[in-house]
Parts: C-alpha cells; structure tokens; sequence
C-alpha cells in the first residue's frame, strides 16, 4: 500500500528545504539594483559642501561605494580594509557618510584614515533609501556603464574582499 | 459616630476628587494630534502596516523604531502628499527593498501555489475523502438477504 | 562545585534513561524478559528526580549570582529582582532546553505512575520511546547547549535579563507552552507503541485522550498567555502577529484540535484507527518542527533564540530519526491494521472528519505561508515576505465552515444522521442566530464611540458566535426535551463532564470569535502630542496629563506619566504608563498603562519624548471586547480540564475489560 508511504515522502521534502535553509541567512535581503543604473542623486561633498556630486561625472570607470558613519561600529572594524584597498587598488573608492554630522565624519576619517577618492554626505538618508541602504556599513560595486553590479551587506571581511569585491572588480575590467 | 465621621470623609473625598477633576479640566488645553494631517496619516498608518521593516525585519515600520523605519514613513507622507497612489508607493518601495519588504506577497508565478495551495488542498482534501469513503463503502461486502430478515424480525419484536 | 554536580546529574540522568528506561524495557518486549520490563517505571522516576536535581541546580546558581556560569552572566544581574533571576533560567536557549527535558521527564513519571490498569508491555513501549526522545533531548543539550558551561574569570556582573522579559507573563507562558508541546509527546508515544505492536482499537485511544486533551488545555493556555502578553508588553495593543514563532506554537495547537476530534471517532466508533495514529505523530512532529525553527536561525523572528547552525543541524537529525522513524513505522503497519465501523457521510463520524479535514488544511496553509519563504529563497526564486495580510485572507475562510460544523456535528447522531431532521432541529437556532447577530451588529454601531460603517465582516462574526451558542444551548436542551420540568435536574446532572466540557469548550470559541471580532471591528487608536495639562479624546474618553515624573525602579530609571481618565463628568481611573530604561542594557522599554473591563479596555502609551521632555508623543487607545479573546481561551482550556475528568478515566482496568473487544463501557450513550 504505497499511499501509506506519502507521509514520509511529504516529511523527508520538508527536511530536504530545512537543511538548505540552515546554509542561509533568513536576515539577507538581496538588491534588487543589481544590474540597473545607478540611481539619481544630487550628494554634497563632504569636505566642500557647496559642490553637488552627480553620478554622470562618475561614468566611463568603474567605481566602489562605501555607504559608512561615525557612528556605525561594524564600519570601524572594517576600514582598515578600506584603507590597505586605497594604497593598493586603482579603482576609485567613494565614501557616502549616511545620515551623520559633517564634523563627526571629518572628525572620524581624521582619526581613523581617508581611503575615499571621493567623499559624499547623505545626512539626511534619502539617498541612501534610493539605494536600497538598510544598514551600514554597505558597499556597492558600479561598472563603467554606470549600472551596479555587485552589494555586499554589512562590514567586508578579508574573505569578502578576497573572493567577492576582488574578483568582481577584475572581471569588470577595473 | 465614628460611622458618620468615615462617611463624612468618604463624601469629601469624592467631593474634593470631583472638583479637582473639573478643575483641572476647566484648564485643560486639548493636545493636538502628533500627525499634522489625521486623515493623511490614516492612510500612511495603512500603507505602513504592510510594510516590513529591514532592520528590526519582525515589525512593520508602522510599529517600529529603527531610524530607517521612522524614514521611511515619513517617505510614505510625503509621497501621499504629493497625491501617489498606494500602489505607485508600494512599487517605489519594492525598487528599492526588493519584495522583501511587503508583508503581503505579491500573486505572481512563484507565489501560486502559496495563495491558490491552501484552496487547491481543501478541494483536494475534500475529493480524496468522497473517494476513499465510497470505496470503503463498496469494499462491504452487503448483508445477505436471509441476515437480512433475521435483523429486521430481531429489530421488530426483539426476540431472537 | 553546584553547576559540576548539576552537569553530573544530567549525565546520569542520560544513562538511567538510555539504558533503564528505553534500551531495556524495548529489549524485554521483544525478548519477553520481564524483569527488564519491570525497569521502565523505576527508570522514569529515577530519570525525573536526577534532572529535577540538576535543574535546581541551575537555579541556584542564578538565584545565588553565581557568574562563573556563563548563561548566569549572559542572562541575569544581581540587581534583577529574585523572581526574575528565577525565570531568568528559561529565558535562554540552554536553559529552556533543560526545561524542555525536566518536563519530558516529569511527563513520563506521570504515564509511568497513572498507568496502573496498562498492561506493561504497554507501559513498557509507551516509556520506552518517551525515553528516546528524553535521549535526544539530553543529548542535544549535553553536546551543543550546555547550561552549565562556566566562565573563568567569573563576570562582575551579569549582562542583565531582556528587559521584555521582565514582566510576570514570563513566569507562566514559556512553562505552560512547554506543558503543551512536550504533553503531546504521550500521545506520540502511545500511537508509536501501538502501532509497534500492531494493536490499534478504540483501547488505545482512550488512554490516548485524556492526556492529549490536557497537553492540549496547557498549550491553549501557553499561546493564549502568550497572546496577552504581548498585547500589554509591546505597547502597541496587537495580540497576534502571525510572526513565525507564534505559528510554531500554533501549528501543533491546530493539529491537536483536529487530533482529540479524531481521538473521539476512534473511542467510541473504533474508526479512523491510521488516522488519529497519523495525526498523533503530526502534532508532536509539529511540535519538534517548532522548536527546530526557533532554534536553529532559519527563520528571522522576535522569538528567536541566538542561534548556532550546529545547533541547527542536530536538531534537523533528530527531527529525522523520530519523524522519519515514526512515519516510516506508520508506512509499514499501515496496510497491517483493519478498517474502524462503518458510517454514512452525513453522521457525527461524517462532521468530524469534515472537522480534521478543515483544521489540517488550516494547519497546511499556516505551515505553508510560514515556510515558503525559506522554500523559495533555498530554490533561488527570490526573498519574499508573508505576513498577517496572507494569513488572515487565507485562515479565516478557511475556518468558517469548522465553526459551522460545530454547531452542527454535536447535534449528529453517530453511524448515521438524517440531513432533513438535522435541518429541523437546527432551524430555529439559525434563525435566532441570525437575528442575535444583525442586532449585535447593529447595537455595536449605534453605542460604539467609533465612527464605523454596519461592517459584513463583524456581521459575519457575529453570525458564527451567534450560531455556536445557540446550537449549544440547543444541544443542550435536547437532552431535557420531552421530560417534564421535575426530570431536568435529575436529566443534566446525569449527563457526562466530557460532554460538558465539550460544549463549555465549544462555547469558549464563540467568546474568543465574539472578542476578536468585535476588537478589530471597533477598535479605535488616538496618537497625539501631549504635554503636562493637555487633554485628547479617545473612544469616547476623555484623557488629561496631569503629571510627569521621573521615578527610579530596582534596576532601570523611568518617567512616569499620571492620566486622569473621564466619561463626561464621571471619573474612570488614572493611568500610569512609563518609558523606561534599564541600566545594564541601555534598552528602552514601554509600560503601558491599562484600564481592563469586561466591555472595554482602556490602553494609554508613551512613545517618545518630544521637544527635549517638555512634551510627549503618547498613544492612547480603546479596545471594546479584548479581554473576551483571552477569556474564550480560557473558557476552552476549562472545557478541556472539564472533559478529562470524566469518570469513565477513572474506571479500573479490570471493567473495561471484561467487555468484548476491549471497548469501552459507554456511561451515557449520548455523551
């Protein structure tokens, strides 16, 4: 009587997608950016806050956004990180400080090092919402066509940066 | 006496109590809501109430107070003010967050068999059921005719 | 020293467990060695008293600030009041998961010692694979989530109880939860044993009904407890969130239903033998499915435990051993067992499968909307979330035709009933229910202080807690019906306690459908910005802030806010919600302030402080019926407890068996 057998047939299914779902993260949530252009934004610079920065003058390279703030700890523990990439990459790093205080920030990359070509504010979080930003730190990776091709979620760990960012900038012909 | 004297004291309290409640009333200044548009905020309530927050990521942002959360309803108010629709609303949000980020999930072809599975399993349960039961119903095998009128003699006049 | 001797008694509990209380008793079935048998029952005991031991031990260790164990320093301060070090004990992965096993244990002790009238090979096989899962459980806590696991250097202080769980509810809800899903091991229990030895009759399953109906009266009270809790804890008056561990503790609840409807078909009728066995072994199965997703991380919720993917897979490996060893027993002796009576569809056997039918559907569509987003996110499809809006579309259509069945199955005769005189006899309590309801609804939206329209929806709940109370009050004058006033008594007091427990438990849902109904109906929420002397209106009420004032508590600082609370010129109550911190963990927490009624409740909220403390954003709400939720819960729990006491559970082995066929001696053959 093989009906019998449909409960445990049913049961070892179940088990099949729970020990999948033990590899995952319930708490990741994917981008749905990934492969679209960058989105609008009009940011001041952190350092000269009358200058709007615009994503058009950032076309033609491939280019690195790290969304960060004084006072994220998770930011702190992975900026060195940032700091090494700086001395050793030519890809353009951007920093985007999220709603934060400009005197904090300044203050912050004094202290613990400015690895950022380019240093952007969003004090407000607008643009951070533009970009799908739930938590900081967060980094998104933008081919030459202006499109974004990569985010990672949370602090970069050597790992990371070793097979994800690394590779990614490379394939991108960075 | 000493009766009178606890009923005189319960009645000044209640007296006193009175009073200073009419009091304090008389004085009262009527709190304003915390939203500047109640009707607006109904709406921005409703929409939110379908909005998963991603930080605490087990309430809505109606409810919770992560920064990103109190953002993004203020987003919602705004975007209501500026006369979008809740579905534009909810697709902005959905641009943005991915589908994560509405608690009601969208009727599309990965999501048939979660809105149209509990139907298709009652439809199904109740087939399965009708079916089983006739073939047990013919798996018994009938009474045979001379049992037959044995039971209906016993049942008429109880005796064997 | 305590904690090394606690952890030392948890090992020994393990051994007496796996040798004296499984290995031996299941050898000596099979091998017919009566002796080993005999160790079963001694074993439990022996099992209990050795993990009540190391469980007291961890208790002291909390009580005595001992913080040298690191699940003290994790969870517990010396500033924490004294009760709260003692729930502290369960309000933790590790120390839950002893609780989990000690009340397994206490669990077995009761089978062992409440079945006198079992034959012991029964009794044998019941304790034995009680033991197994005792085993598991002991395992899992030895080798992944040790309570006793110590810190050196000792902490100076602990890292302080979360604050949401310093409150009373923490002292009932988790061990009444527990009562419920480790009692529905019995009947797991007792459905494996049968169908070890291959006799499945109407025997087994009234031993089996009594102790499911109390695990299942302990987990109504659990997620009922669990349900107000939150209303009055969360500050924001919702009281279910259909977050995933609220469905864990719901799925079994569900099943369970479905499980002593079954139970009482195979009693009395002798049918649906591979059923009830199937469904026992499901609403335990749920049971472990709950812990697993609490558990092991692969689901995001508020409830959820910090978690451990080694955790996670044990847990995985034992859900497979018990369920796919059960389920695959249940396979085999499937085709073995024979058919139960006959019945028409239309009969009282015809309703309750009806009822199994839709609760397990229900149970599906939960499990489904709960897991689907681990489904689709493991096959790659994306990441989705289901939420409240997913299940209130899909739950409540499907529990309409159980409500109306329950008016109707009880009013059924057994075998089989008669569709036209069904219909007559329940005519007039459809026409008084539907009156009953358009007069409710039309009452609620003349004197609610809420601007609503006549709502279908509220017309509809009301409509089915109409139906339910009236067809049990018709159910219970049909048993006085034709006998004259003098015989009425005489006539109920002949009638059995389960029978009334049933309809006590069936009248306690149309409370709960009452409560819940008319709460989301006519609920009303006022947020406002209140400074010291203003004053708001909410659901009629009349609200002022008469005073601000920071008070300090045993081990946090809070501002505490005094509301005068008026109807007119009538003084209802004052207030007092606070916004509280804690000190060790910096947490902010809302008390609210609540005004309880029969009819109402009043609820008043501080959310943040606005203009640097000169004025608050405060939440005031009006909630007419909540209550009735909690009290229908209740009201079904005692249903439940009514229903166990019946006599016939009390009747000695040798009366029952001196009957054909091992049924049971039925005392009234209405009940």
């Amino acid at each position: 009587m093989k009906r019998y057998l449909i409960p445990l047939a049913l049961f070892l299914v179940l088990a099949g997608f729970l020990a999948v779902g033990l590899q995952r993260d319930p708490r990741l949530v994917p981008s749905p950016l990934i492969g679209k252009p960058v989105p609008v934004f009009s940011a001041p610079r952190l350092d000269q806050p009358q200058t709007v920065v615009t994503p058009a003058e950032l076309r033609g390279q491939v280019w690195v956004l790290n969304v960060w703030a004084s006072w994220c700890v998770p930011c702190r523990i992975e900026h060195p990180l940032w700091v090494d990439f700086a001395k050793t990459q030519k890809v353009a790093l951007v920093g985007l400080n999220y709603k934060d205080k400009r005197d904090d920030a300044l203050a912050w990359l004094q202290r613990y090092g400015d690895p950022y070509r380019l240093s952007l504010a969003d004090n407000g979080g607008q643009i951070g919402i533009d970009w799908g930003v739930y938590g900081v730190p967060e980094t998104f990776i933008v081919d030459r066509e202006g499109v974004i091709r990569h985010k990672h979620i949370g602090p970069v760990t050597p790992e990371a940066m070793r097979d994800d960012i690394l590779p990614m900038l490379r394939k991108l012909g960075a | 006496m000493g009766s009178l004297r606890s009923l005189a004291a319960g009645l000044a309290a209640v007296l006193l109590s009175t009073l200073l409640v009419l009091h304090t009333l008389a004085l009262a200044q009527t709190a304003l809501p915390l939203a500047e548009d109640p009707v607006l905020e109904e709406r921005v309530k409703r929409i939110s109430n379908d909005l998963r927050c991603l930080v605490c990521q087990n309430e809505t942002i109606a409810v919770s107070s992560a920064d990103l959360a109190v953002d993004l309803r203020r987003q919602v108010r705004e975007q209501l003010r500026a006369g979008r629709s809740d579905d534009e609303i909810r697709a902005y949000m959905v641009a943005r967050y991915g589908e994560f980020v509405l608690y009601r999930p969208p009727f599309k072809p990965t999501t048939v068999l979660l809105w149209l599975g509990p139907f298709a399993l009652l439809l199904g349960g109740g087939a399965l059921l009708y079916y089983l039961l006739r073939q047990r119903a013919a798996a018994r095998p009938p009474l045979p005719e001379a049992e037959r009128d044995r039971a209906r003699a016993l049942l008429k006049d109880g005796s064997p | 020293m305590i904690p090394e001797i606690g952890h030392f008694a948890m090992v020994l509990a393990l051994v007496v467990v796996v040798l004296g209380q499984s290995v031996l008793p299941l050898a000596g079935v099979w091998r017919g060695q009566q002796a080993w048998v005999a160790m079963a029952r001694p074993a439990a005991v022996l099992h209990f008293a050795l993990l009540a031991f190391a469980y007291g031990c961890l208790t002291a260790a909390f009580i005595n600030n001992d913080f040298s164990v690191l699940l003290a320093a994790q969870h517990s301060n010396s500033a924490l009041p004294l009760m709260y070090r003692i729930t502290a004990v369960w309000g933790n992965h590790e120390g839950s998961i002893l609780l989990w096993a000690l009340i397994l244990a206490g669990w077995t002790v009761a089978v062992a010692l409440r079945s006198r009238q079992l034959p012991d090979a029964m009794v044998a096989r019941i304790l034995g694979v009680m033991g197994l899962l005792s085993c598991g459980f002991l395992l899992f806590t030895l080798l992944t989530s040790n309570p006793f696991e110590r810190m050196l250097p000792a902490a100076a202080d602990g890292q302080d109880l979360n604050p949401l769980l310093q409150d009373p509810g923490m002292i009932f809800h988790p061990p009444l939860l527990y009562m419920g899903y480790v009692g529905f091991s019995v009947t797991f229990a007792f459905a494996v044993s049968a169908l070890m030895s291959g006799r499945l009759d109407a025997t087994w399953a009234r031993w089996s009904r009594p102790w499911t109906t109390v695990a299942w009266c302990f987990l109504t009270l659990g997620i009922a407890l669990g349900s107000a809790w939150a209303y009055y804890e969360l500050g924001w008056g919702g009281w279910w969130f259909w977050d995933p561990v609220e469905n864990a503790s719901f799925l079994p609840w569900l099943a369970g239903t479905a499980l002593i409807h079954s139970l009482a078909v195979t009693e009395k009728r002798g049918g649906f033998k591979m059923w009830t066995a199937l469904l026992a072994i499901i609403t335990f199965s749920l049971s472990l499915l709950g812990t697993f997703l609490v558990r092991s991380g692969v689901l995001s919720s508020v409830h959820a435990f910090a978690t451990d993917p080694t955790r996670g897979v044990f847990i995985l490996g034992f859900l497979c051993v018990v369920i796919g060893g059960s389920l695959l027993l249940f396979a085999w002796r499937g085709p073995k067992v024979g058919l139960g009576g006959a019945f028409e569809p239309v009969s009282r056997e015809g309703m309750l499968l009806a009822n199994n039918v839709l609760l397990l559907v229900a149970t599906a569509a939960v499990l489904l909307g709960t897991l689907y987003p681990l489904v689709l996110d493991t096959l790659n499809l994306g990441k989705i979330s289901v939420g409240a809006a997913y299940f209130e579309a899909v739950f409540v259509p499907l529990m309409a035709p159980a409500l109306f069945l329950m008016g109707v199955g009880p009013m059924s005769r057994w075998k089989r009933a008669e569709l036209p005189e069904l219909a007559v006899r329940l005519r007039w309590a459809a026409a008084v229910s539907c009156i009953a309801a358009l007069c409710a609804t039309v009452a609620m939206n003349l004197i609610s202080p809420t601007e609503r329209g006549l709502s279908p929806l509220v017309g509809f709940g009301l409509l089915m807690a109409a139906w339910i109370t009236c067809t049990t009050a018709l159910t219970l004058y049909s048993r006085v019906q034709g006998w004259p006033l003098s015989q009425w008594m005489p006539r109920l007091r002949q009638q059995t306690s389960s029978w009334y427990g049933m309809l006590l438990a069936h009248f306690g849902m149309a409370v709960l459908i009452v409560g819940v109904t008319l709460v989301r109906g006519y609920e009303s929420e006022v947020a406002v910005r209140m400074a010291v002397g203003d004053v708001a209106q909410s659901g009629g009420y009349t609200f002022k802030l008469a005073r601000l004032s920071p008070i300090d508590g045993p081990n946090y600082t809070a501002m505490r806010a005094d509301f005068v609370v008026t109807k007119g010129e009538r003084l209802i109550e004052t207030l007092h919600p606070e916004k509280r911190v804690y000190t060790v963990s910096r947490m902010p927490m809302t008390e609210v302030s609540i005004d309880r009624g029969v009819t109402r409740d009043i609820y008043v909220a501080l959310g943040e402080p606005l203009d640097g403390g000169a004025a608050w954003a405060v939440r005031l709400y009006y909630k007419p019926f909540v209550n009735w939720i909690w009290a229908g819960c209740v009201l079904m729990a005692l249903g439940g407890f009514l229903a166990v006491a019946d006599r016939r559970y009390r009747l000695r082995r040798t009366e029952s068996a001196a009957l054909p066929g091992g049924l049971p001696a039925a005392a009234n053959p209405g009940a």
